[in-house]
Parts: structure tokens; C-alpha cells; sequence
């Protein structure tokens, strides 16, 4: 295995985890400041992608795809939470999680009314269709590259709106204990209805980025969602720092093990062995480090109540 | 006095009109939600079309068609199932697109006497060890795409092969005859997750094994990550993408476009075949659906009603003479779209199989183009462990 291809794998990792985060960064706000497992976030993403997609066949733009898919579901955002969390967020658990998967199940079936039961078509622009060369001998997706600054941007800015602004600070006030900052004169409801409002945008931009190299159909949210609830329960719910760390973590070790792992096995094991336990060792990798991290930090690597 | 009249002539009559009328009755279980729903409109588009044509008769019989959506759920097919047995009474059973459903209803079919026609699914246990008279496998057997698409990559020269399926049952199979046709050892067999979203990884190692083509076999949605994600890295410049029929069918194309011209992939129909029937059908298709052009599904479905219409006909309506409806399936007798073939032991068609190339055709539609015959008369393999 030349070293070229194991930088190329280690970029691979970066940007699979950066990919997670774009989701992992709204689901995780919500979680920490409403206190609500949004299980529907994943359908906000999959409203983001088709979305995008629709935008990206009329105009032919990325970035007007971009926008108006974050737009759109912003909208979206704010009448579920207007609608639906306002009344959920006093209910227990039960309630939260019934009445957020009936909006899975609301919105695949809405979602095929409107776009067909056919997955929809999303190509991306063509000056980022080819690979670009970093190396002499290592070539890279334009479009992973572009992935990993809008992940990286993303991050930054979410860093820095957290710790540097009076918003930030009520987020995080909200999220380290909600009933004193209520008593300190938070508004809530207005901050419950940004925080929602901000993590269906950010659900949108990862599902219009990810639009032109996964499949965009109905239930697309559901397969993501269980790999960012992992991301997310690993970082410590609520910190997004913590969704941040996780999904790089969830990132790297599931590429690395994709790619490593069956090789690695051959070397002591016969190749038919080998090639039966390799792919789903690989494939249980991302649980077993969350395992290990529960048994070690049962609140996750960064707990955002302390 | 005369109204009592009436109504005394219209009794006396009822019992005759009934058994005159008594509809041929083909339950339909439909895909339409669940997995398989993209797959499952088109088999829908096929059937209607079917219908349409034959003025919703069967043999020139009055006839009824139940259709209703099962999800693509083995449990709800198997309630559904039971519902148009006792229920319904239905004579003729089709409809599923997985194997999984089809395994899961057979057997309740089977004992019931109720031929099943599938429209899709061609499962190995029904081709072998659990064959039975009342299934016809009219579309065909599961390994028959992987077997004529390892021929094809073997004639075309393709030395170095590396071939990727979801490590799942069904993916084993694939790959297993993939190689039985490829003949060669091939380069490398790779196993990723089922439901995976990013092959960035395989990718790279793909790079790096610099191969003359890839075989996939990645249904649904994997299927279109691993084709966009493969051409944004360029690969497609030195690789060559082969895949069975199903990973490169009008629903992907619909879906993926521009990156997918170029595939190699094996069916046992192609649009442009070149028989009467099969133009007959694909211009009905255009007309009534926008000018889009049918996938396998929608020719497949087509076919199954085609085939029950003429064993009604050669039975001359007399469904419930089971023998005969059995005697008349068997003997194929009706113009089938992928042109003549016959019915193996197990009730798996003997049929040839054809190499496409999915190409931008002269009216500037991305779609699949027939580029040769890959097998005369292919038999599935399982034939020989079907004892009955």
C-alpha cells in the first residue's frame, strides 16, 4: 500500500466526517437546546437535496441550489416548529420521538407525490465534475475538495457564532441548563423557534451538498440519520464541538476500516476468512468506538451539561 | 303485479348471468411504496398498458383486476396474499419485485393452486430444490444478468477485473455468477455495507488497482451514489462500468444522467430489440406515457399479462380447470416482447441474453442501446436440483 493512497484515505476520512457534520450540527443544537430527538431531522435534509435538485434542473447553478433549498426548508423549519415541537417540547420522550417519525413518514409520502417514486436526478456543476491534482500521483474529486471547505467553513463560522455572539451565548446558555436561563430572562420560545429554524437550514445545505454524489429518493434521511445519531451520542448530545470531534472520529474510523481493515486481515488470516470477516468488521467498526466511548464517557467526549 | 313479475324473471335470470359472467380474477400485488416503488410504477405502467390493450380482457373473457400496493413488505405481501385467496378467490397471482416477497408469498400460492406469474423476482430455491408447477420464473432467473454480464466482460477482453457487491446474501450470489460467466479469476472482490452512502474509500482503492472495468452489482440507491461518485473522480476515463441490466435501467438513468453513458450492463429484453411485438409495444408505451421509453420492469409486466391472456384464451375461459391453465402457461404460446423462448424443468424460461451499452442516442435521450447477443438459450443453473 503506497503512501499516496493512504493520504488519500485519510482525506477520504476528513471529508465523509465533514460530510456527517453538516447534519450532525443541526440535530445536535436541537437535541441540546430543545431537548427534543428530532428523529424527522433526516427528512429535512432529504427536503433539502430535492429541493436543490429542482433549483439545480431549472438553473443549472450550485450555489442558487444552495440557497434556495436553505431558504425553502428554513420555511419548512419554522412551520414544523410553530406547528408541532411548541407542543411536543413539554411532552416526555414517547411523544417527542412518535410525533417527529410521523413527519418521516408524512414527508417520504409527500415527497413521492410530488417528485414520483423515480430517485431525482442532481448533477453537479461541470467545472467541479473531474478530479483535481494535489500530488503528482494523487488525484482528488474537485467536488470532495469543495465538500471539505464548505464543512470546514461551516464549522468555523458555527465556532465562532457560538462563542463570539450574544445568540451563541443564549444557545449555549440554553443548553447547559434551560430552566436557569429562563429565569435569567431568555426569551424562549423565540430562541426554541432560531435554534429549529438554524438546524433545518444547515440539515438543507448538507442535503444540497451532498445532493450531486448520493442517490436523492425518498428515505434518504433515515440511512444518514442513524450515522449521525452515532456521530452526535459519541460527541456528547448538545455540544458542537462534540458533533464536530464525533463525526470526524465516525469519519475516519469507518473509511480507515473500509480500507484498511481487509488488507490488514489478510496478512494473518486466510483470504477466504479474511474476505468474509473483513467487510463486516468494517461495517460494525463505527459501533464499536461508540461503545467504547459510552463505557468510558457515558455522556460523550464533550458533555454540553456539565 | 308486474313489477312481481320482473323481479321473478330477473331472479330466475341471475344465476345465469352470474355464472356467465363469473370474471377471470388476477390479483395483482403492486409495489408502490417501499423500496422497490420506483421499480414498482413502471411494472404498474406495464400491466396498465397490458389492460388497456386487451380492453381489460383476458382470452376475450370478462375479467378482474385487483390491484393493491403491498410496499414491497414480505409480512403485508403475505396478508395481502391471503385476502385475495380466501377473499377474492383469485385464479392467476402476480405482481412483487423482490425476491424476498416472492419467497415469502410462494409457498401459500402454491399450496392454494394458484399460479403464481412473476413479473421480477426469479429466486435460486424457486429454480431449484422448492420448484413447483404452479410457478413460472416468466422473467428470469436471478443469476442470469451476472452470469451474461461476466461473458460479456470476458469478450470484451476485460483482463483485469474488480467486482463490488453489498455484503449481503443476494450480493454474494451476484458476484458468484459473475464469476461463473467471467470464467477467469478476477482481480478483486469487494464487500461494502448495505445501504452505503459514500465509496470514497473503494474508490481509491480502485485507483490504485487500476483495473480494465468494474462489475457492480449496487441496487437502488447505492447503485447511483457509486456512479456519481465514481465519475467525479475521474475513473470512468481508464475503467470500465459494467453492471446487470437492473443497475442500469431507465429509473437509474432517469436519475444519474450524463455519468452513465458508457455502462456495459445484460438483460433478456432491450427497448430496440428488434422483433414485432417488442415495437408494438415500446411505441403503445411512448404514447401512453409521455414518450418515455420502458424499462425491463414495464416489459416484464407487459409479458405476464400477455401470458395469462393467452392461456385464458387456449382455455377457453375455463380458469378454474386448473390442469389446462397449467398445460397452456407452460407452452409459452403468445408473442412476448423479448421474442420466443420456452420453459425449462423448473418453470425458468430458456431464453437468450444481450449485452447494452448505455449511449446518447440520435434524438439526444440518454438510454440503453442493444449491442449484441451475449447467450443463444441461457438456463439457470439450479435446473438440475429441481426434482418434481
Amino acid at each position: 500500500m503506497s503512501s499516496t493512497l493512504i493520504a488519500e484515505q485519510l482525506l477520504n476520512g476528513l471529508q465523509f466526517g465533514l460530510m456527517l457534520f453538516l447534519i450532525a450540527a443541526g440535530l445536535t443544537l436541537v437535541f441540546g437546546i430543545l431537548d427534543i430527538l428530532n428523529v424527522a431531522h433526516g427528512s429535512l435534509y432529504m427536503a433539502g437535496a430535492y429541493v436543490a435538485a429542482q433549483t439545480m434542473q431549472w438553473t443549472g447553478s450550485l450555489l442558487a441550489s444552495i440557497v434556495v433549498a436553505a431558504v425553502v426548508t428554513g420555511v419548512v423549519g419554522l412551520v414544523i416548529e410553530l406547528v408541532l415541537i411548541r407542543k411536543l417540547v413539554v411532552r416526555d420522550h414517547l411523544a417527542q420521538v412518535l410525533g417527529t417519525f410521523a413527519i418521516i413518514l408524512i414527508a417520504n409520502d409527500l415527497v413521492k407525490m410530488l417528485w414520483g417514486p423515480a430517485p431525482m436526478m442532481m448533477n453537479m456543476p461541470a467545472s467541479l465534475s473531474g478530479p483535481v491534482r494535489l500530488l503528482p500521483d494523487l488525484l482528488y474529486p474537485a467536488y470532495r475538495l469543495l465538500i471539505i471547505a464548505v464543512g470546514l467553513a461551516l464549522a468555523l463560522g458555527l465556532y465562532l457564532f457560538v462563542t463570539r455572539t450574544r445568540a451563541g451565548v443564549l444557545v449555549r446558555a440554553g443548553a447547559s441548563n434551560r430552566q436557569m436561563a429562563t429565569l435569567m430572562g431568555v426569551r424562549v420560545p423565540l430562541l426554541f423557534l432560531g435554534v429549529f429554524v438554524l438546524g433545518a437550514v444547515l440539515a438543507a445545505i448538507a442535503g444540497a451538498l451532498l445532493g450531486p454524489v448520493t442517490a436523492v429518493q425518498a428515505g434518504m434521511g433515515e440511512q444518514i440519520l442513524i450515522l449521525v445519531l452515532v456521530c452526535i451520542v459519541i460527541g456528547g448530545i448538545g455540544s458542537m464541538r462534540g458533533a464536530f470531534v464525533g463525526a470526524l472520529l465516525v469519519g475516519f474510523v469507518d473509511t480507515a476500516g473500509r480500507a484498511f481493515l481487509p488488507t490488514l486481515l489478510k496478512t494473518f488470516l486466510s483470504p477466504a476468512v479474511a474476505s468474509s470477516v473483513g467487510p463486516t468488521l468494517a461495517a460494525i467498526s463505527i459501533y464499536l468506538l461508540m461503545a467504547v466511548v459510552l463505557v468510558f464517557r457515558p455522556a460523550g467526549l464533550f458533555p454540553a451539561r456539565g | 303485479m308486474r313489477v312481481f313479475h320482473r323481479l321473478l324473471v330477473a331472479a330466475l335470470l341471475l344465476p345465469v348471468l352470474a355464472l356467465a359472467q363469473t370474471p377471470i380474477k388476477v390479483g395483482i400485488a403492486n409495489d408502490l411504496s417501499g423500496p422497490f416503488a420506483a421499480l414498482g410504477a413502471e411494472a404498474r405502467d406495464g400491466f396498465n398498458l397490458a389492460l388497456k390493450q386487451l380492453g381489460n380482457k383476458l382470452g376475450g373473457h370478462p375479467a378482474e383486476f385487483l390491484q393493491t400496493d403491498m410496499g414491497g413488505n414480505p409480512d403485508q405481501a403475505k396478508q395481502l396474499v391471503t385476502r385475495y385467496i380466501q377473499r377474492d378467490k383469485i385464479d392467476f397471482f402476480t405482481g412483487p419485485i423482490g425476491s424476498n416477497v416472492a419467497l415469502a408469498v410462494g409457498p401459500a400460492l402454491f399450496a392454494a393452486k394458484i399460479p403464481y406469474l412473476s413479473n421480477n423476482p426469479g429466486p435460486s430455491q424457486f429454480a431449484g430444490a422448492q420448484c413447483n408447477d404452479y410457478w413460472f420464473g416468466l422473467s428470469y432467473q436471478n443469476d442470469a444478468f451476472h452470469e451474461a454480464a461476466g461473458k460479456v466482460a470476458a469478450d470484451r477482453g476485460f483482463k483485469k477485473m474488480v467486482i463490488i457487491a453489498p455484503d449481503y446474501p443476494a450480493g454474494k450470489d451476484a458476484l458468484n455468477g459473475f464469476k461463473r460467466g467471467y470464467k477467469a479469476a478476477v482481480n478483486q472482490e469487494v464487500y461494502t455495507k448495505l445501504g452505503q452512502i459514500d465509496y470514497a474509500a473503494e474508490l481509491a482503492q480502485l485507483r490504485e488497482a487500476k483495473p480494465d472495468a468494474v462489475y457492480i452489482f449496487l441496487p437502488g440507491g447505492m447503485g447511483i451514489n457509486f456512479i456519481k461518485q465514481f465519475v467525479s473522480a475521474g475513473l470512468n476515463q481508464n475503467i470500465k462500468l459494467v453492471g446487470p441490466g437492473f443497475s442500469a435501467d431507465e429509473d437509474v438513468i432517469q436519475a444519474v444522467g450524463e455519468p452513465m453513458i458508457g455502462m456495459f450492463n445484460t438483460a433478456q429484453w432491450a427497448f430496440d430489440l428488434d422483433n414485432a411485438q417488442n415495437k408494438k409495444f415500446v411505441e403503445a408505451f411512448r404514447k401512453e406515457y409521455n414518450n418515455r421509453n420502458p424499462s425491463v420492469y414495464a416489459a416484464q409486466a407487459y409479458d405476464v399479462i400477455m401470458a395469462i391472456d393467452a392461456a385464458a384464451k387456449a382455455t377457453g375461459g375455463n380458469v378454474s380447470d386448473r390442469a389446462a391453465v397449467l398445460a397452456a402457461l407452460k407452452k409459452a404460446d403468445f408473442a412476448s416482447v423479448r421474442g420466443e423462448f420456452k420453459y425449462g424443468v423448473n418453470n425458468f424460461p430458456i431464453q437468450a441474453y444481450y449485452a447494452r451499452v448505455i449511449e446518447k442516442s440520435a434524438d439526444g435521450r440518454i438510454t440503453n442501446k442493444l449491442v449484441g447477443k451475449v447467450f443463444d438459450a441461457y438456463q439457470d443453473v439450479y435446473v438440475g436440483e429441481c426434482k418434481k
